[in-house]
């Protein structure tokens, strides 16, 4: 909130009064503390994941000491315990279950939002808003109303602990905010451009391989990786509609809960690799998270 | 796929054949939109439906002979059942905690990323990085490795800093005595970085030239916050409160790890999961769901509103 320390000092000395060099002074004085308090919180905030790759890689005897040994040889033991290379539950079917999941209802999403993006902005219909916010509010109702009635429904016809009826889930709640980030990143682009290229008599495909989807690629590719992390860390629907079959890496991560004994190291190993897919697609998408997390309210 | 059928009213009579070309282009318009609309009504709507018509039941899944119609008795029972009004109450305390602690912590973090410091970028991806863990692994690294009285981080610190000083540490055990406070910090923990990202988009959209202009005249730090600053960022902070409301109210993750629901803090999701899932009281559990779908609705008419006012100021920009 100081003045501007990025300013060049030229400027200062251009005919400002007598006195600005020590004003300047202290502002730089004030900025680097700043600076420096930002730092402190930052790594504050980060410090327990920290605690969490460190504890990973050390052997549960030393995970499990207090005060904390900070200095503990480094093993790999938390990441074979894990995968369950000394027998144990193997985490790659969960794993796979994820990640089935998380793609195929990403794709599904893409492929539904995006001519319905197309009918929202580049041509609207009519009352286009209403639509927009019809979207938007199936997002605010919580889904756990609706559980029991999708639960019967699988149990009835033979669907449940099948990973497509997650695929169909996964997609109708992404649906809302995909349509929502889409909508705004095609409005982006310019109608002129779309009417020269169709004036020079590009058809509809053209149009959109070769204007659209330049200019509202990264959006789209933003989109995508949202709708992927929303899926991957859904908890409450895979636990009721799945069991072993089609259990997905949260779920696999909920078998930790109310472990004994000597499992830290493991705990961690687990939860670094589930979240690392999310992790990688947060840091991917970090410029576009807002947009997609505040429904494209925010840019 | 009904709505073709039902929603243009009968074309003029005989002037049947050729199609109105109006109409004809109006639906061309509309087809892309219609397979999403469609598929969104199925799977969300439809649910709700059932969701609203079981609520009506007397049903346990223990005893499927013994299903009728009750009508409102399961409202009267889920409003006067003291654990499920206890829930409620739950929900709404975990829910304005975390959402004003994490705004209020998220509101300074913005504003010191706000500023131009070497490694800005560096700090941010810090921050952000709590709210990229999966949930259920973030609750289990509060249970686990930062909470656990004998072995987690926090008292090993403890135990560090005062054997430095040659006393005993206090051990407190974390979950078991103030439960529900636990749960908050870690999704304060989670949800900080989302409303510093909200806050700082918002710090960012502010006209420079206004500031620049009010320093020319001489405001100070504060008041260009107090008077400036906040006022804009006044949507923003709407934005944080109500999305974050949303998310937070129905949390699951977080109680389902941490406590498992005990020590007075399930929340409003969790009974429901309990009730249905456990307990097999379908009737009731859909009573309780609705009453939930209610009170969203109330925080989405409000959400909804910032969102839309959001929305017309940047089609006007």
């Amino acid at each position: 909130m100081s003045a501007p320390t990025q300013a060049p000092p030229a400027a200062v000395t251009a005919g400002g009064p007598p006195a600005p060099t020590t004003r300047v002074g202290r502002n730089r004085t004030a900025g680097a503390a700043l600076g420096l308090l930002a730092w402190i919180v930052g790594i504050l905030f980060v410090l327990p994941m920290l605690w969490m790759l460190l504890t990973s890689f050390h052997s549960e005897g030393d995970a499990a000491t207090n005060p904390p040994s900070l200095a503990a040889p480094l093993t790999l033991d938390g990441y074979r315990d894990f995968f369950g290379v000394g027998g144990g539950a193997s985490p790659w079917p969960a794993l796979a279950n994820s990640a089935t999941a998380s793609i195929c209802s990403t794709v599904l999403v893409l492929l539904l939002a995006m001519p319905a993006a197309y009918a929202l902005s580049i041509r609207p219909v009519k009352r286009w808003t209403d639509v927009l916010f019809f979207f938007l509010s199936t997002k605010m109702l919580p889904l756990v109303a609706g559980l029991l009635p999708i639960y019967l429904f699988a149990k009835n016809t033979g669907f449940l602990d099948n990973v497509w009826l997650l695929v169909i889930l996964y997609t109708s709640m992404n649906l809302p905010i995909a349509v929502w980030m889409m909508q705004s990143f095609l409005a982006e682009v310019p109608v002129s451009l779309i009417e020269a290229a169709q004036i020079d008599g590009a058809r509809l495909p053209t149009v959109l391989a070769r204007v659209v989807a330049p200019v509202a690629g990264p959006g789209i590719a933003a989109t995508a990786l949202i709708c992927f992390i929303f899926s991957w860390n859904e908890m409450l629907f895979a636990r009721v509609l799945t069991g072993v079959v089609a259990q997905t890496s949260p779920v696999f991560l909920t078998g930790f809960i109310t472990s004994q004994g000597l499992f830290l190291a493991k705990v961690c190993a687990a939860s670094l690799v589930i979240s690392l897919p999310v992790l990688a697609a947060g840091f991917a998408a970090q410029d576009k998270l807002v947009q997609g997390l505040s429904l494209g309210a925010v840019k | 796929m009904t709505t073709h059928t039902t929603t243009p009213p009968a074309p003029a009579s005989g002037e049947r054949r050729p199609a109105p070309p109006q109409k004809l282009r109006a639906w061309v318009t509309r087809a892309p939109l219609l397979p999403a609309l469609v598929f969104l009504i199925i799977v969300t709507q439809l649910p709700m439906v059932a969701t609203v018509v079981i609520s009506l039941f007397d049903w346990n899944a223990l005893y499927p002979q013994a299903r009728s119609f009750d009508g409102f008795a399961n409202y009267a029972e889920v409003l006067g059942d003291a654990e499920l009004r206890k829930s409620v109450l739950t929900t709404i305390v975990l829910t304005v905690v975390v959402v004003l602690v994490s705004l209020v912590l998220g509101l300074l973090l913005a504003l010191l990323l706000d500023r131009k410091f070497r490694g800005r970028a560096a700090v941010r991806t810090m921050l952000i990085a709590p709210f990229l863990l999966v949930p259920v692994a973030a609750a289990l690294l509060w249970k686990h490795v930062l909470y656990n009285p004998e072995y987690g981080l926090i008292n090993g610190v403890l135990n560090a800093v005062w054997s430095l000083f040659g006393g005993d540490a206090p051990q407190p055990d974390w979950v078991a005595e103030m439960p529900l406070a636990a749960v908050e910090v870690s999704l304060i923990w989670q949800w900080t970085p989302f409303m510093m990202l909200i806050l700082l988009a918002g710090l960012q959209s502010r006209p420079p030239e206004m500031i620049e202009a009010a320093r020319v005249d001489g405001a100070g730090t504060w008041h260009i916050f107090r008077y400036l600053t906040l006022p804009h960022l006044r949507r923003y902070l709407e934005l944080g409160v109500l999305l974050g409301s949303i998310y937070i109210v129905q949390n699951f993750d977080a109680v389902f790890t941490i406590t498992s629901g005990g020590l007075g803090t399930a929340n409003l999701p969790y009974t429901i999961y309990q009730t249905f899932y456990q307990g097999h009281e379908y009737g009731l559990a859909s009573a309780a769901g609705v009453l939930v779908v209610l009170g969203s609705l109330i925080i989405a008419t409000f959400a909804l509103r910032v969102v839309s006012s959001l929305f017309r100021e940047e089609a006007r920009s």
